[in-house]
């Protein structure tokens, strides 16, 4: 099999282009590694804006009865947290490690639509601001900066003009009307990347875990992202033109918009979650120096869960009254889902299982992965049992299971996939010991958050709240809680502080510095603009394990 | 452990992959399908509901001769492209024609409807619940019909200046996909509003 | 119920004193203990496999063995996965069928609870009482149960009732009447407060659920059920009272105030608190309140009316004859 690893240098034996040709040939890319980048970026700096919104609230809670701010501002913050977190950190870095990997891992020069890909991209971006001029913009009842303040979800009719005067709700619909698009733009490309693009010799059964997967994330995103676009349209029909959908005075349903929004709002966040399976799926193997074990089985499971993960919504409207014939089938469904979700926990472990663990930085974050996403399903299994959640749900519980979910489980495996495709993007390797005091500070910090954020909810601490009162049993939780932020924002500072640094000083990493085994590892540090010199032609999963071991390649035995 | 009979990997077989035209269009049409289904279910779930103003059975009649020309018009494009994929770009031009003057026959025809009701009936998106899904859900089927035909009419054009050739069959194919989702979706909002609603 | 876990917090889920508690309690527990049993299994296998099979320094850098997968595992630990989830979700369907299954028997108290932006309304269709924000049952006793069915509906936008230790939360949401019922087993003050997001004040929109014993509960009824005390000391700020806005949001029986939009005041001075538990319900507190609600809630929807000091004295005054 050939190989392009010649490094094509732009600039080699030329003067420095001017920064503004620079900035011109990145805003009007149509480059899937380019596109993938200035997606990550994106979602690192909502990160820290959505990090800051989360310390706010923190400070605010450590007392009861504080007024660090006010009440207003509070249920602007855990809108703005929630939307900005789910649909500006958590999608665009889901996307943009989807569109820089998934093309050169399957062999292709770059997506099918490379100009749609520009456009879903910059849909995106045009959704963050949007939401973000929210601060600056519209009148409404409150006075000044009216960002949403209807939580994430947005639940009829606090929704409707009647409840929620002024432009705020407004700025929500269309910031994610705008990226929604964006997003079914990209889920698109991915679904027919995969399917027309790979290289020959791999069938779908030869491709890397983490293409699958991402191929399961574009058809959910297609399938439950377009229900939020449809009942945001029904929103604005509502508010605009004097339409009825959710207005409970014409005889409308607050109810329906839950299921709708909830259609939409389940599959959401496995959509977040199996990429980033894919990338244990990646990390896991290479660090344990076996293949994946039971690839067929990772395939068949995701699918499920994907399958599985529609049908499964009502289960956050446990208490909203519906019948107990209804409440129990989505008991029954969501229940079934921690079954191949738990293989897959299993099947990781198989990989380790007899394997030669390095625990270099990226395999430190999957490990903690493994253990934090075990609870986290754990906790989600007893939501499952519809009576536990009649009490659990909407309490600071169900806020700890989720963030277990998404920053204990999502991002933690982002976190290993920035360490262990760091070099691929750069050409540079990152600082170890950087590496682990970020790994340490956050694992540290997380912990003392999201272990203890439980407690008040079981002691009953409902979520969105902006104060409480004393003589609950809530403080001290609190406090704690609240402290562990800090360990996590010191982490994050840390992580940022090895990306710039190692960015620019750290040693030249070379086309494979992990001894892996996919294509990406074929090619050049960075790759160049085209990926392949030649179109490579593969006969197994671990195309660069049979060139290393021509004696006991992997075709062997599939 | 398997075996030594393999001493090379199989041969790949020569590569056949989807088309990537048409791969996309399925997947645009499937989230098209599940924004449709949405506006559906609302429409079902509210017949019965309104709290007061026209009902359905009162007020729509089902627009049969319209939807004859929505629903032939798939067999216009169908034939248009098999034409163009044979060749004959004359054929084709006309087929396309007849598509597009049938396409905005049905627009033409839903335009006129809701003037009724608007006028005659009172019946707006603001009146009931009615009122709303009826009009969300007819207008979105219209909207899509809209964008395709200014879809298809500015191929029209291109087919009037020459520009449309035989090579061209494949991209006007994954069109006329398009055109033949906005049809399908047709059906089922006839059945659900002047069927089942009424 | 644990021991003491009613000293942790008056709203600890651990510490049921009714039958939905109770039985979520149980069920609870035998999840957590199912749940746990998996946690310590699987993640005592995760730090055995990473302690054992780590890279040992001076390790020489052959590949290990490449397993690819094998067939029985995979069987196994798929079946055992599956068995467990049956036995939750059976365990699981049981609870919700007893709870949400119940019938009324014939002692029950019917109670309508109207959820506002930002407090509660309670009417006893049947007992022919109407109050706000301080919810009065009787006791139960097991053997001659007298629950208490609540009807839950809404004013305005989504609300939940949450009491931790009498039941599981059930929301009120407008045009979509809920139920849910409860039959505490010993008297006391129970809190909890709305857990839906309802708008600016949802966080002060607490619940006090007080638990009678049967003959207070009579006494309590009647007393409620007469129409508004009269005491000429009032007068003045009755009148200020009729003639300013407050009638067109509050009800006091017996005089010319019908207003819905606010709480019924004819028993106000039988509450402890105000502001749905906001705060006591003392002199001073009364008067601020009556002069400038949003300081103590920012953003409710009782405006300060602007009356003059003297006014707010008198008003004060009539509302604290309403016993």
């Amino acid at each position: 099999m050939s190989t392009g690893s010649i490094a094509w240098d732009a600039t080699a034996g030329t003067t420095r282009k001017p920064l503004v040709e620079t900035l011109h040939d990145w805003v009007t890319t149509v480059d899937h590694k380019r596109l993938g980048i200035m997606y990550v970026l994106f979602a690192l700096l909502f990160l820290v804006i959505g990090g800051v919104e989360a310390i706010i609230m923190r400070i605010q809670l450590m007392r009861p009865l504080n007024n660090f701010v006010s009440p207003e501002v509070f249920n602007r913050m855990f809108t703005m947290h929630g939307t900005t977190m789910i649909f500006f950190v958590a999608m665009p870095l889901v996307f943009g490690f989807a569109n820089y990997l998934v093309p050169i891992m399957i062999g292709a020069r770059d997506m099918a639509f490379p100009r749609l890909n520009a456009f879903s991209f910059w849909m995106t971006a045009l959704g963050g601001l949007l939401l973000y001029s929210s601060f600056i913009g519209g009148d409404g009842l409150y006075g000044a900066g009216n960002a949403p303040d209807v939580g994430w979800f947005a639940y009829a009719p606090l929704t409707s003009q009647t409840f929620s005067p002024g432009h705020s709700t407004d700025f929500w619909t269309l910031a994610l009307l705008v990226s929604g698009v964006g997003s079914i733009g990209t889920a698109i490309n991915l679904v027919t990347t995969i399917l027309c693009m790979r290289c020959p010799g791999m069938t779908l059964g030869r491709m890397p875990l983490f293409a699958w997967l991402n191929f399961v994330m574009g058809g959910l995103v297609i399938l439950a992202v377009s229900p939020l676009t449809a009942a945001q349209l029904m929103l604005m029909v509502d508010r605009y033109m004097g339409g009825h959908f959710f207005d409970t005075q014409a005889g409308g349903s607050a109810v329906m918009w839950m299921h709708f929004f909830w259609v939409f709002g389940h599959p959401e966040v496995y959509v977040l979650v199996i990429p980033a399976f894919g990338i244990a799926s990646e990390v896991i193997p290479v660090f344990s120096r076996k293949a994946i074990f039971g690839y067929p089985v990772m395939v068949g499971a995701t699918v499920a869960i994907g399958f599985i993960s529609m049908s499964v919504w009502a289960h956050h409207m446990f208490t909203v009254g519906m019948t107990s014939g209804a409440n129990t089938f989505f008991v029954m469904t969501t229940m079934a889902i921690a079954v191949p979700t738990g293989i897959k926990i299993f099947n990781w472990l198989g990989t380790m299982w007899g394997g030669k663990i390095h625990f270099r930085v990226p395999m430190m974050f999957c490990v903690a992965f493994l253990f934090q996403f075990l609870i986290a399903g754990l906790t989600g299994v007893m939501l499952a049992a519809a009576p536990f959640d009649w009490q659990l749900t909407a309490s600071y519980f169900v806020i700890a299971h989720f963030h277990y979910v998404i920053v204990g489980g999502i991002l933690f495996t982002l976190f290993a996939g920035f360490y262990y495709w760091f070099p691929k993007v750069t050409g540079r390797m990152y600082h170890e010991r950087l590496g682990q005091l970020h790994f340490w500070l956050f694992f540290i910090g997380f912990h003392l958050t999201f272990d203890l954020m439980h407690v008040p909810g079981i002691l009953g601490m409902p979520r969105r709240i902006y104060t409480y009162e004393p003589g609950r049993g809530w403080e001290i939780w609190n406090v704690l809680v609240s402290v562990g932020t800090l360990f996590q924002a010191v982490g994050i500072l840390v992580f940022a502080a090895n990306l710039i640094w190692s960015y620019f000083r750290g040693a030249v990493a070379g086309n494979d510095p992990w001894d892996a085994w996919t294509l990406e590892w074929t090619t050049s540090s960075p790759p160049p603009a085209y990926n392949f010199a030649t179109i490579p032609e593969v006969h197994s999963r671990r195309p660069l394990w049979d060139l290393k071991h021509p004696e006991d390649p992997d075709w062997k035995y599939e | 452990m398997s075996t030594a009979s393999l001493t090379a990997p199989a041969p790949t077989l020569p590569w056949r992959l989807p088309s990537k035209g048409q791969v996309g269009m399925y997947c645009l049409i499937a989230a098209e399908l599940a924004i449709f289904t949405i506006f559906v279910v609302a429409y079902l779930f509210y017949i019965g509901k309104s709290l007061s103003g026209p009902q359905p059975r009162n007020v729509l009649s089902p627009p049969i001769f319209f939807t004859i020309c929505l629903l032939s018009s798939s067999i216009t494009i169908h034939f248009a492209v098999k034409f163009l994929q044979a060749g004959k770009t004359r054929s084709f031009a006309l087929w396309w024609l007849l598509t597009v003057v049938l396409g905005a026959l049905f627009l033409g025809g839903t335009a006129r409807e809701w003037h009724h009701l608007i006028y005659d009936e009172g019946l707006t998106i603001q009146t009931n619940l009615f009122g709303t899904t009826y009009y969300s859900l007819v207008g979105l089927h219209a909207f899509h019909v809209t964008a395709g035909l200014l879809g298809l009419s500015s191929v029209a054009i291109f087919s009037a200046l020459g520009l449309v050739r035989q090579e061209h069959a494949e991209r006007l194919e994954v069109l006329s996909l398009y055109w033949h989702f906005v049809d399908a979706v047709w059906v089922v909002v006839f059945t659900v509003v002047y069927i089942i609603g009424r | 119920m644990l021991p003491s876990a009613q000293y942790l917090s008056p709203t600890n889920i651990f510490a049921p004193i009714s039958t939905p508690a109770d039985t979520i309690f149980g069920l609870s527990i035998f999840v957590l203990a199912v749940t746990g049993a998996i946690f310590l299994v699987v993640f005592s296998l995760l730090v055995y496999a990473a302690v054992k099979f780590r890279l040992r320094p001076g390790d020489d850098s052959r590949e290990p063995a490449q397993i690819y997968g094998s067939a029985q595992v995979e069987l196994a630990w798929t079946v055992i996965p599956v068995l467990i989830v049956v036995v939750l979700f059976l365990a699981a369907a049981r609870v919700i069928a007893s709870i949400q299954n119940a019938v009324p028997p014939q002692g029950a108290i019917h109670v309508t609870v109207i959820g506002h932006q930002y407090w509660w309304e309670y009417r006893y269709p049947d007992l022919k009482v109407v109050t706000a924000n301080e919810l009065h049952v009787p006791v139960s006793d097991p053997a001659h149960p007298t629950p208490t069915f609540l009807t839950l509906l809404s004013a305005d936008t989504d609300h939940s009732f949450w009491v931790p230790r009498l039941a599981g939360k059930t929301d009120l949401i407008p045009n979509h009447p809920n139920h849910m019922w409860i039959d505490p087993h010993q008297t006391g003050l129970y809190l909890g407060q709305c857990s839906q997001y309802c708008g600016v004040q949802h966080a002060m929109m607490l619940l006090r659920v007080y638990v009678d014993t049967r003959a207070d509960f009579d006494r309590w009824v009647a007393q409620q059920s007469q129409p508004a005390a009269v005491n000429e000391v009032a007068s003045e700020g009755r009148r200020i009272f009729e003639t300013t806005a407050c009638v067109n949001c509050h009800t006091v029986a017996g005089t010319p105030a019908h207003g819905r939009f606010g709480p019924d005041l004819t028993h106000l001075m039988s509450r402890d608190t105000i502001a749905s538990g906001a705060t006591r319900n003392t002199h001073e507190k009364l008067r601020a309140w009556i002069r400038d609600p949003n300081v103590l809630k920012p953003g409710c929807l009782m405006p300060a009316m602007g009356l003059s000091d003297p006014q707010i004295d008198a008003v004060t005054s009539y509302m604290e004859t309403l016993r």
